[in-house]
């Protein structure tokens, strides 16, 4: 039904249920508004929006429906008039200096103002009630005087968000917003998405400077880009101040994949980019500091307890190394690692490229290794992440992609979370999943942690650390005696059922119940309500993944939706939630030792011609040497040099103590990177690069999505793009490579991928496109994959049964807890980036454990203290947090801080398919620590 | 989410099974808040923070929300308040009948400020809005009963009961 309206004298058609508002904007006339933003439920509180309807009163048409035959008027005398007064009485005791008119320059309230004609003498009330200000907060700004007690950032916080934490307190005069229960900001329980500040029409809530003064946003350089930090690669607006050379202000753009939303560390955390400690010249080392080792305390791991808020005192390792210009630095890089190669082979090499570097330098990355290096030995940090998860899909259903976009999650009727802290780790993704649970979406989330995401859940299952192997045969064990599957896609789509079906018998609830810890009725119950569902979708992380049983884990979540037949259509899915900004682009484009680009095999020789072809040169048959492996071969002395371009591994990688033995060991070392790493430590040569800021490069996100970022700012000093530096040392090592453009490698890269084919600079504008895209020019690409069979010899999903076998290392009574890292909302990785950015690091400053009270009040240690953690490779000294949210018997640490680095801790066992390491698994004890 | 970490109320297992009885009563539990708040103020003398914590718990509502309701309502008590609780009406009609002069008696005998508790305990005074009993201006509201027609002698009287 529709109806039709006549809104001043203009004819409007629209669908029934629409305002007023709506109507008009259709029809291009513009209402003003004050409480009314249209990504937020209406209200009607403010009632600046009011027009005229003919009836007795004026009606608030951000609220009002159009009604079929109804004729508005929307800005007759009487109108205007209203809204006049409204507004003089608004600004009657409105603060003489706003801060967003001081700073973005956009306040709505004072726009009206000079659109009405008020005149500033005639708002002579005393000013000032009281209302205070409120600056706890490191990136919002409170001005309670400048509220006009719109409830847009209420909304915005629930609705949008979902994190609840604004509210209103008192009523009358004395009516204020109030976080909580009216704590200051900066400690109330808001993760500072700012949200809510960027919603807000005044100079109520307002984004502070981080880096220069913020300027009205009409003076400001806008530059389309994307989030540097991690996969949900959420879209931005990047406000420059050209003449500061800086980024000052961040926006969420309405993209498809996160819709305007940022979390903090994609609003806030681009300060980093200008710290002072950024590399700008050429580095070579001393003659003195041969033989190499670690140079600073951290690094040494000389057992002093570090001050907290450790980044890396620049004046304990700069003077290990000596400035020197570009070509001396590089002509050195390819010398030496043309010794090594003629040495020992080109085996002897290694290149480790980033998750966070473009597509395009990820392409010339592995490029340069395989043609001019003449080895597979190319890796990064995926194999600490997904390898497991991809390894289990490239072997099931033929492909490491997401079947769905994470958005669907609204069209499911189930969504299963499993080892995932979505509001930490994917903080914009788990803003749609919690929309979806609160609209109809039944929320099941198994972890061993009680997440922030389990808050949400329906149901939630706390299951014993690396139980999830048995958990999953028990549903499909359910799923099968119940006859909760889908027959009619078994046998249509899938392979291997017998053998699964064998498998799981063994596995009744309440053997599992045994094993994970989890009332068997609640599996039973947990199991069904999957079972039932029309459509279920499947999100994991790096609890399933980051297991010697990984590729188990995965396995399982996999046969779970074969079995139900949960692929390929709206509201179903496989969606391993992809960890860093372009992990998913930088595999694609062959950051991985055993495929090319595209995830074809080195090893077929009809591949290895083509790409022969493509790059000129024979390339390595033999597929090449993981993360751990390389690092392993480093201190077995097989691989003498190495080049690394933006990764980290002292902090990375498990178990530091033998990291650092096999960075001494090495010949050569050439880290090229924006910071001087705890990695950087151990290098012959450190080469600086450009910040995501100062580069345009295109990304993939966790849904597939290619989006470009354009360059924003100049590089500091002697700063080089990645890519040409790469291309260089190809050069000097015999190899031409010649590029002008990120964009024209961007073709060349996606002339040899399959999956990307189609796409160019031009039609990823401005939001982007999934990937694959058959047809670009119409598209936004294939968002639903594998609707209708899977890309394996057979064309089915095949069933791969797995035993549960427990962690490599279990707690006995030297080690008698269970150790879980992971992430922090407010920190990347191994901090590089956010321990230089202001706000983050201001949030987050210190490392820490989370124990559970009642481990602490038996071990006799009061919260808050410091303990010493051990496990059997090393030990580290940090802040004991009490937390009921994990169970007694585990620990959970963050690893980003180098000054007690979890991974010092951790297992370098590896999971036997994906190569992956135990992060989330080992043993550990706790005490005192001695002061 | 705990905005306050530890929480010092607690209901008892009757007062639970109150709760659970009132949210029942509603298709949104969540409409029984305000009962399940005087509840709260009775068994707890007055509604903390942490007892408003306590009560977002029990409904699954954001602390935020809680306090909303807390904050907009006059009959919550968010301080700890006297065994005896005095409401002097100081709107309109009251006003013009003399609520100023009783309240000044008031404060002056009790020794507190409006707002104020008597150090004994013993009293707490209030300024309300409207109580709806015009007719008998100026009145107060002592407890759960109405005072009217009030004068600095009926004042002195009422507080010699009360002790
Ligand atoms: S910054 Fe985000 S979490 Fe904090 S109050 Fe605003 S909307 Fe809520
Ligand atoms: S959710 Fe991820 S991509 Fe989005 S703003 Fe946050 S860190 Fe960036
Ligand atoms: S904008 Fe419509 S009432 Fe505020």
């Amino acid at each position: 039904m529709s109806a039709m309206l006549t809104i001043d004298g203009r004819k409007v058609s629209v669908p029934e249920g629409t305002t007023i508002w709506e109507a008009a904007r259709q029809a291009g006339i513009e209402i003003p508004v004050l409480c009314h933003d249209p990504r937020l439920r209406p209200v009607g509180v403010c009632r600046m929006c009011v027009v005229d309807v003919g009836e007795r009163v004026l009606a608030a048409s951000c609220v009002r429906a159009a009604a079929d035959g109804m004729t508005v008027q929307t800005r007759s005398e009487k109108v205007e008039r209203c809204r006049k007064t409204l507004t003089e009485l608004l600004l009657s005791d409105y603060p003489a200096d706003s801060a967003r008119e001081k700073t973005t320059g956009d306040d709505l309230l004072l726009a009206l103002g000079r659109s009405f004609g008020v005149r500033p003498e005639y708002l002579t009330i005393p000013r000032g009630d009281g209302r205070a200000r409120d600056v706890s907060s490191p990136v919002i700004a409170v001005d309670h005087a400048a509220c006009i007690l719109c409830d847009r950032c209420i909304r915005a916080c629930d609705e949008i968000q979902h994190n609840d934490v604004i509210g209103r307190t008192g009523k009358g005069y004395t009516a204020r917003i109030a976080f909580d229960l009216d704590s200051p900001m900066g400690k109330s329980t808001c993760v500072a998405c700012g949200e809510c500040a960027s919603v807000c029409p005044t100079g109520a809530l307002t984004h502070k400077p981080l880096t220069a003064p913020i300027r009205p946003r009409a003076e400001l350089k806008n530059v389309d880009s994307v989030c540097p930090y991690c996969g949900v690669g959420c879209a931005v607006t990047l406000h420059v101040d050209p003449a500061k050379n800086a980024v000052v202000l961040v926006d969420g753009r309405p993209s498809p994949g996160n819709e305007s939303r940022l979390c903090v560390k994609g609003r806030y955390g681009f300060d980093y980019a200008l710290h002072p400690q950024r590399l700008t010249v050429p580095l070579i080392r001393r003659a003195e500091f041969y033989p190499k080792g670690p140079l600073s305390g951290d690094v040494k791991g000389d057992g002093r307890r570090r001050k907290p808020g450790g980044l890396v005192d620049y004046n304990e390792v700069l003077p290990a190394f000596s400035e020197a210009s570009w070509d001396e630095a590089l002509d050195l890089v390819a010398k030496r690692l043309s010794e090594i190669k003629k040495a020992d082979g080109p085996g002897a090499l290694a290149g480790f490229g980033s998750a966070k570097c473009s597509n395009e330098e990820a392409y010339v990355f592995q490029k340069l290794v395989r043609a001019v290096f003449g080895t597979n030995n190319v890796d990064h940090c995926t194999r600490l992440c997904h390898a497991s998860s991809v390894a289990a899909l490239l072997e099931t259903i033929g492909s490491g992609a997401v079947t769905n976009v994470f958005g669907d999650v609204k069209n499911a009727e189930v969504a299963l979370i499993a080892g995932s802290s979505t509001t930490d780790n994917h903080p914009v993704a788990a803003t749609f999943i919690k929309d979806a649970a609160q609209h109809g979406t039944t929320l099941i989330v198994v972890d061993q942690r009680e997440t922030g995401i389990a808050r949400h859940a329906h149901h939630f299952l706390r299951i014993n650390p690396g139980t999830d192997v048995a958990l999953y045969n028990a549903w499909m064990h359910v799923l099968i005696s119940e006859g909760l599957v889908n027959r009619e896609y078994i046998a249509k789509h899938t392979e291997g059922f017998e053998a699964l079906r064998e498998t799981v018998k063994r596995y009744p609830p309440e053997r599992a119940a045994e094993i994970c810890g989890v009332p068997a009725d609640k599996i039973r119950e947990a199991a069904s309500v999957f079972g039932r569902a029309k459509a279920a979708i499947i999100f994991w992380g790096m609890g399933i993944s980051q297991h010697t049983h990984g590729t188990d884990n995965a396995r399982c979540l996999i046969s779970l939706a074969l079995l139900t037949g949960n692929v390929g259509r709206p509201g179903t899915g496989l969606h391993p939630l992809r960890g860093q900004n372009n992990v998913q682009g930088a595999s694609d484009a062959g950051l991985i030792p055993m495929v090319f680009p595209d995830y074809q095999s080195v090893e077929d020789a009809g591949i290895r011609k083509r790409f022969e072809a493509a790059w000129g040169v024979r390339l390595d048959p033999k597929r090449g040497l993981t993360v751990v492996e390389i690092m392993t071969g480093a201190l077995e002395k097989r691989i003498r040099g190495m080049y690394m371009m933006g990764e980290n591994p002292f902090l990375s990688d498990p178990n530091i103590n033998k990291v650092r033995k096999a960075l001494a060991a090495l010949d050569f070392l050439c880290v090229q990177d924006i910071f001087l790493t705890e990695t950087a430590e151990f290098a012959d040569v450190i080469l600086p690069a450009t910040s995501f800021f100062e580069k345009t490069g295109t990304y993939t996100n966790t849904d597939r999505r290619v989006q470009i970022g354009w360059k924003a700012v100049e590089p500091p000093g002697q700063a080089r793009l990645d890519w040409e530096v790469v291309s260089e040392i190809a050069r000097r090592m015999g190899y031409p490579m010649e590029y002008v453009t990120a964009e024209e490698i961007f073709n060349e890269f996606t002339a040899l991928a399959p999956s990307y084919q189609g796409l160019t600079y031009q039609n990823l504008q401005p939001h982007g496109k999934l990937w694959p895209c058959p047809d670009p020019e119409r598209s936004d690409g294939v968002q639903l994959l594998f609707g209708d069979g899977f890309p394996t010899p057979s064309g089915r999903g095949k069933f791969v049964p797995c035993e549960y076998r427990p962690a490599a290392e279990v707690p006995d009574s030297d080690y008698p807890f269970v150790l879980n890292t992971g992430r922090l909302l407010e920190h990347w990785h191994t901090g590089v980036m956010t321990r230089r950015s202001r706000p983050l690091s201001t949030i987050q400053p210190e490392a820490f454990c989370e124990m559970n009270p009642d481990d602490l009040a038996a071990a006799g240690i009061p919260a808050g203290a410091y303990v010493s953690v051990s496990s059997r490779r090393g030990s580290i000294t940090l802040r004991a947090h009490a937390s009921r949210r994990i169970a007694p018997g585990t620990v959970f640490i963050p690893f980003h801080f180098r000054e007690a680095a979890a991974n010092v801790l951790t297992n370098d066992q590896l999971d036997p398919v994906g190569k992956i390491p135990e992060f989330k698994f080992c043993a550990v004890r706790i005490d005192p620590a001695t002061a | 989410m705990s905005a306050l970490g530890a929480v010092s109320v607690q209901f008892t297992r009757e007062q639970l099974a109150e709760v659970r009885r009132l949210q029942a009563l509603y298709p949104d539990k969540r409409a029984a808040l305000l009962p399940v708040l005087h509840l709260a103020q009775e068994a707890f003398g007055h509604i903390s923070l942490e007892a408003e914590e306590y009560a977002a718990g029990l409904f699954d509502l954001s602390p935020a929300h809680v306090h909303e309701v807390v904050t907009f309502y006059s009959l919550f008590f968010r301080e700890p308040r006297g065994r005896h609780v005095i409401s002097v009406c100081h709107n309109l009609t009251c006003h013009l009948l003399g609520a100023q002069r009783v309240l000044t008696h008031l404060k002056k005998r009790l020794g507190v400020d409006v707002g104020g508790t008597t150090p004994d305990g013993g009293v707490t005074l209030l300024s309300v809005e409207c109580l709806c009993a015009c007719e008998m201006a100026p009145m107060m509201q002592v407890n759960d009963r109405y005072e009217g027609n009030l004068t600095p002698e009926k004042v002195d009287r009422i507080l010699a009961e009360l002790r």
